[in-house]
């Protein structure tokens, strides 16, 4: 069950169960994601309060099937970290051409001050880039309704849209009414080869349609699109997006203000207007990350001022920056006491992994999961991290250029859940570019996906309801890529036989999978409970049909 | 009245997301408006953590973050997280620490930030069944006789 009574017609909740709330409010038919902090929860609590919802291998599967799914006239969202955009934007960025038969909407969660990201980019950039209309909400009220205006938005101009979400809109509580619910779509098949086949005959005329589909849909923002006029000041506006909105608020609560809930397109016509009420007084941009609201609204010919972003296009906004901001202090932010850093939980079975790679003084090509938390003193035995699954394409690389006796020592680190993620194409290249020294690849699979919360993935055998599904076989997909040697052990049961294996395999010039299994001691329970139901349902369903069977004779 | 600031600080594990989420119940079920930022991700693996609670009767809470030097309350679970959250504190602001509680009378040691909510109710005036109301929807009915010791140990204490 979720944490909140879904039936309440007040509700104190995040923005994440507001649009868990609102997908199931608007009868979303289908959605896909792959977890990212901070937008995991929102396919969770959407599959608890009784939606259908699936983790993919990865954001780019996820986008297809979800596009699919729209393209079959339903309801479909998509969800991700903004990272994970990067890896779907190749689907995104042809699916603003063909348009979508029914909704879809990309549910995009930004990390601005990187509580959990490898990078603060900022998806505003991806929404023009790629022409996909795009919404800002503010607070949990706004996440549950701009989902819907989304959703609307989609249906009616036959487009996939992006909400886009930072963590604090994500993670912060605030009060919501919920709406009634809107009518679900038949999902239908219907022919429309040169609008859904993006060969250049039928793109290039996709994109042209794309761009006046723009210019409609700005005209549609001016008019109806969520945002409003604060007037107060006659000598003060600021223009604002998102959690900023708020900030604003609360640093400046005599200024005016235009709220922008849709921000791409801009509706630029609001803009003018708003700016001109301040002319020859003082207009404002306040927006967070990359001046994106900023830099449009200055090429349309609009004087405003905007943060000094040597400063603060870093790190979150909150009201004392903001207060800054308009202040036009450009000191540097105030050095916080420094708090505890997280690490890895004591009995954690990659303290045992990193133990073992550092004792054998390797160059460890690592990934993205808790064992990042390996690169940092006292273990400091991760020497590479950049994307899902680049553990094995760097190592490779690595063992290209390097000297042999450094060849020798590197080995790619990658967990279970970034390798079904990632790394299965990297495993192909090291079979195809075999490096001259080999390869050692290591999969820490502690069977399941830990870093945001416990999320099944194709490796652990569950769904993401936990219900049993097909399990993917890691040392199989290494023997079909060519790898020489595939070995499993326990790290922490046998740590002197996983470190006789890597020694070895550091000796051979051959290409070497070791698979370290040993489960995330904070999953475990909550694996065997899963497991043990699995079961038990299925002894049960095989008790039925026997009797059902008896019954009608044909035992 | 104006906006009242309650921040939660300890570790990752110490029952800081709980016990904001507990005065966060409160409040709103007494139809404050109320705003509860926290940060997810990295918190359960033992660092640092902080969870503000934003209410007022009468006006909009804006911003879900509580600005430095603006809390009136600075709840803290763990000793070592004074100094790093102390920032947060305003002039004549009230800080509830452990040291506050007769730990050794807790039956169990998990239960400190009941305790700690219990210490922080006598600065409110909600009744201890409104308390309770809201403890008990925020944790399994296991707990709840335990958490109303801890809860009543703070407070009397």
């Amino acid at each position: 069950m979720p944490a909140f009574d879904p039936n309440a017609k007040k509700m104190l909740i995040s923005g994440n169960e507001a649009i868990s709330l609102s997908m199931r409010h608007c009868n979303v038919q289908f959605a896909a994601g792959y977890p990212g902090t901070p937008s995991t929860e929102i396919l969770e609590d959407y599959s608890e309060l009784g939606g259908y919802a699936q983790w993919a291998p990865n954001e780019k599967v996820a986008a297809e099937v979800a596009l699919g799914a729209a393209f079959g006239h339903a309801r479909s969202v998509v969800t991700m970290k903004m990272v994970g955009l990067n890896v779907a934007s190749d689907v995104l960025y042809t699916a603003t051409y063909t348009g979508v038969d029914g909704a879809m909407v990309w549910i995009v969660a930004d990390d601005p001050g990187q509580g959990s990201s490898q990078n603060e980019q900022d998806t505003r950039n991806h929404a023009k880039a790629s022409v996909c209309p795009m919404f800002e909400p503010s607070n949990s009220q706004e996440a549950y309704d701009f989902f819907r205006i989304a959703v609307q938005t989609s249906e009616k101009f036959k487009i996939p849209v992006i909400l886009r979400m930072t963590t604090r809109v994500d993670h912060s509580k605030s009060i919501v009414v919920p709406k009634e619910e809107l009518p679900a779509m038949v999902p239908n098949f219907e022919r429309n080869i040169a609008g859904h086949v993006m060969v250049p005959g039928f793109s290039k005329p996709a994109g042209r349609r794309l761009r006046a589909k723009m210019d409609e849909m700005e005209a549609w923002n001016v008019a109806e699109g969520p945002n409003r006029v604060e007037m107060r000041s006659e000598d003060f506006g600021i223009i604002v997006s998102g959690i900023s909105y708020h900030h604003v608020r609360e640093a400046a609560p005599e200024a005016s203000i235009l709220k922008l809930g849709m921000t791409y397109p801009l509706p630029m016509q609001l803009i003018k207007d708003f700016a001109k009420k301040f002319e020859g007084k003082r207009l404002m941009v306040i927006e967070e990350n990359d001046p994106w609201l900023a830099e449009n609204i200055k090429a349309a010919g609009i004087q405003c001022e905007s943060k000094f972003d040597p400063i603060f296009r870093f790190g979150e906004l909150d009201v004392n920056r903001v207060r800054r901001i308009i202040a036009g202090d450009r000191n540097p932010d105030p050095v916080p006491v420094k708090g505890k850093p997280p690490m890895l939980c004591p009995g954690c079975p990659h303290r045992s992994s990193f133990a073992m790679l550092k004792e054998l003084d390797c160059i460890v090509s690592g990934d993205i999961g808790c064992y990042t938390l390996a690169a940092l003193p006292p273990i400091s035995a991760m020497d590479y991290m950049i994307d899902m699954g680049a553990a094995i394409g760097m190592g490779i690389g690595l063992r290209n250029v390097l000297p042999r006796e450094q060849a020798k020592k590197v080995v790619s680190v990658i967990g279970d859940s970034t390798f079904v993620h990632s790394g299965i194409t990297g495993l192909v290249e090291a079979g195809y570019n075999r490096p001259d020294t080999g390869h050692v690849v290591v999969i820490l699979d502690n069977s399941i996906t830990a870093m945001t919360g416990q999320q099944e993935h194709p490796g652990t055998g569950r769904h993401l309801d936990h219900s049993p599904a097909y399990k993917l076989d890691y040392g199989a997909i290494a023997k079909t890529a060519g790898f020489d040697n595939v070995y499993e052990v326990n790290q922490v049961k046998e740590p002197e036989k996983f470190k006789e294996l890597v020694k070895e395999a550091l000796e051979k010039d051959e290409l070497t999978l070791i698979v370290a299994k040993s489960p995330c001691i904070l999953a475990l329970k909550s694996i065997l409970a899963w497991d043990k139901a699995n079961k038990e349902k299925a002894e049960k369903a095989l008790a039925e049909s026997e009797a059902a069977a008896k019954k009608n004779g044909n035992f | 009245m104006s906006v009242v600031n309650v921040k939660f600080a300890g570790l990752g594990g110490t029952g800081v997301i709980k016990a904001s989420d507990v005065m966060a119940e409160l409040v709103f079920e007494q139809g404050y408006d109320v705003k509860k930022a926290e940060v997810h991700g990295m918190s359960q693996r033992g660092g640092s953590i902080a969870s503000d609670v934003r209410f007022a009767k009468g006006e909009e809470v804006q911003s879900p973050m509580i600005p430095t030097g603006e809390a009136d309350y600075l709840v803290v679970f763990d000793e070592t997280q004074v100094v790093v959250n102390e920032a947060f504190l305003k002039q004549g602001g009230v800080l509830l620490t452990p040291a506050d509680i007769d730990v050794s009378k807790l039956e169990n040691v998990k239960a400190l930030n009941v305790a700690m909510l219990g210490k922080l109710s006598k600065h409110f005036d909600f009744t201890v069944d409104q308390w309770t109301v809201a403890l008990n929807k925020l944790f399994a009915e296991k707990f709840h006789e335990g958490n109303k010791k801890a809860f009543m140990l703070g407070r009397e204490g």
